[in-house]
């Protein structure tokens, strides 16, 4: 058994993990910005807006993949002119898993912000005008520091739906090893080719993964939920 | 010196309204703003903080603030708001919240003792009772050494006692930084003590405007005292009928007669006034 696991290759491991901290990281970026404005946004764009980031949640993967394939592929607009300009292929490799997981997981780093920055006291964040403090330090100083659960449970379930993303990155990535080969891919290939016991091993180190990351996530919001119920 | 002249439309009380407010107000004057809720004080106070937008003009010592389509930024109006919420910055402690404002910190020293919070300056917003959060707020209102400053109902959420210290040190503040003063409050006690001019919106309109005992006492002088009340329940009771009315959370019965009934029904707000016993003042 043990013999069995170490020469099991962890290589996708470390890619899924990879690749789950890059997506993590740039959709942090560009969400909160994004999520700020549509907390704060009068707008009348704004649902339609709300429907489009949402969308990654109710489409099925395959779907999500595919119009991913076809967009970044040397046949559109889009991937001709990185491939012509900057001699960048972005499917089938990892740069194409980034974007892909970027669009896949938008609403789950989207959302838990929103709502955070949307259950801010507004009177609060109108205080910090008032103070003469710009839209960019209200942010910084007083938005973000306020909603450190929501911000926590945003970056840990877009890491953890990362790490978990499969049909997309079939579709875009295929499995390619080293490359496109992620965990949840190569547990499909152990499957397909019949060696169960691999396929059994790294479903348990994905399952008590993913576990231990929501538990502490869980964790972590019920003793901010208690310290701020005791100090009311 | 603020030259304000502006209509903004709102959602009152009575549906959509048309806020209407043109007055001057002197520099140092303590202005009370008063009236039935929905009548656009609270807008009123927002429009002039920057909060929300209006059609009119409004110049603070000759510089432009609204005129038409040009809005001074909320940043650069300087001026102090305290909110009924307090809305202070959970992140940061009291001496934090403060200098968030300005980097200032022998003002902060000064502002906590007159508030005599300095004890509590480490402590977090949480940790404070609301006239403590309140005495924070305001000062953090005074931070930037206002000329403008505007209480938005500050004392309604706190007890009695802690209203009377507030105020003390609302109208210390007001005088040691030589702010001109905008408190939208329902007490008279409190408009009495602090203002020195008040003003009554009703409707989206100001309907009365002048010093505070003017308007405040501003009754029939053939009632001795006259109090507004809701009628409860009407009881007939041989030849006469017993009217349960609610006044100021206490419930009184009051005797009338057959003919006088017809005009009341419950539910009725009516005037209630004693002109034949004289009222006696005793201390608790």
């Amino acid at each position: 058994m043990i013999d069995l696991f170490l020469s099991l290759d962890f290589q996708p491991f470390f890619l899924s993990f990879q690749l789950a901290t890059i997506t993590t990281i740039i959709l942090l970026f560009i969400s909160l910005p994004f999520a700020w404005f549509l907390s704060q946004t009068a707008s009348a764009l704004k649902p339609y807006l709300e429907a489009i980031t949402a969308l990654p949640i109710v489409l099925p993967p395959s779907v999500l993949g595919f119009y991913i394939l076809w967009a970044l592929s040397q046949d559109s607009y889009l991937g001709e002119f990185f491939y012509t300009y900057f001699d960048i292929e972005l499917i089938f490799n990892f740069k194409g898993l980034v974007i892909a997981s970027c669009f896949y997981s938008l609403p789950f780093m989207m959302q838990p912000l929103q709502a955070g920055f949307e259950s801010l006291n507004k009177n609060m964040i109108e205080a910090s005008y008032i103070a003469g403090k710009s839209n960019f330090q209200t942010v910084i100083k007083v938005a973000i520091p306020n909603i450190k659960p929501a911000l926590l449970t945003a970056i840990i379930v877009t890491f953890a739906h990362t790490v978990g993303e499969f049909g997309v990155v079939l579709m875009v990535g295929g499995s390619i090893p080293q490359e496109t080969k992620v965990a949840s891919v190569a547990i499909y290939e152990f499957v397909e080719i019949m060696d169960y016991k691999s396929a059994h091993i790294y479903s348990a180190i994905m399952l008590l993964l993913s576990f231990t990351v929501l538990l502490s996530v869980y964790i972590f919001n019920y003793k901010q939920h208690k310290k701020f119920k005791r100090i009311l | 010196m603020i030259d304000i002249d502006i209509t903004k439309k709102i959602h009152g009380s009575d549906g959509n309204m048309c806020l209407k407010v043109d007055i001057s107000i002197q520099k140092n004057e303590f202005l009370a703003i008063s009236g039935k809720s929905g009548s656009g004080k609270t807008t009123l106070l927002r429009i002039l903080a920057g909060l929300e937008e209006a059609d009119g003009k409004i110049v603070v010592d000759g510089k432009i603030w609204l005129d038409n389509s040009y809005s001074l930024a909320i940043q650069k109006r300087e001026l102090g708001f305290v909110f009924q919420d307090y809305a202070l910055f959970p992140n940061m402690n009291v001496e934090e919240n403060l200098l968030f404002v300005k980097k200032d910190k022998t003002l902060v020293k000064e502002l906590l003792e007159i508030t005599e919070l300095s004890p509590l300056a480490k402590r977090y917003p949480q940790t404070l009772s609301g006239g403590q959060k309140q005495r924070v707020s305001l000062c953090r209102a005074m931070m930037n050494r206002p000329k403008l400053l505007l209480l938005d109902e500050p004392l309604s959420a706190l007890d009695p006692k802690m209203r009377l210290k507030l105020q003390n040190e609302i109208l210390t503040l007001h005088k040691k930084f030589d702010t001109t003063t905008i408190m939208i409050s329902h007490d008279p006690s409190e408009i009495y003590k602090l203002s020195s001019r008040t003003i009554i919106l009703d409707d989206a309109t100001i309907v009365n405007d002048g010093l505070a005992q003017d308007i405040l006492f501003k009754k029939n002088s053939s009632e001795n005292f006259l109090f507004e009340a809701k009628i409860l329940n009407i009881q007939k009771k041989d030849i006469i009928y017993l009217v349960t009315i609610s006044f100021n959370k206490e419930l009184l019965e009051l005797m009338v007669t057959a003919k006088e009934i017809e005009k009341f029904q419950i539910g009725d707000i009516v005037n209630i006034n004693s002109k034949i016993f004289s009222l006696t003042i005793d201390k608790k």
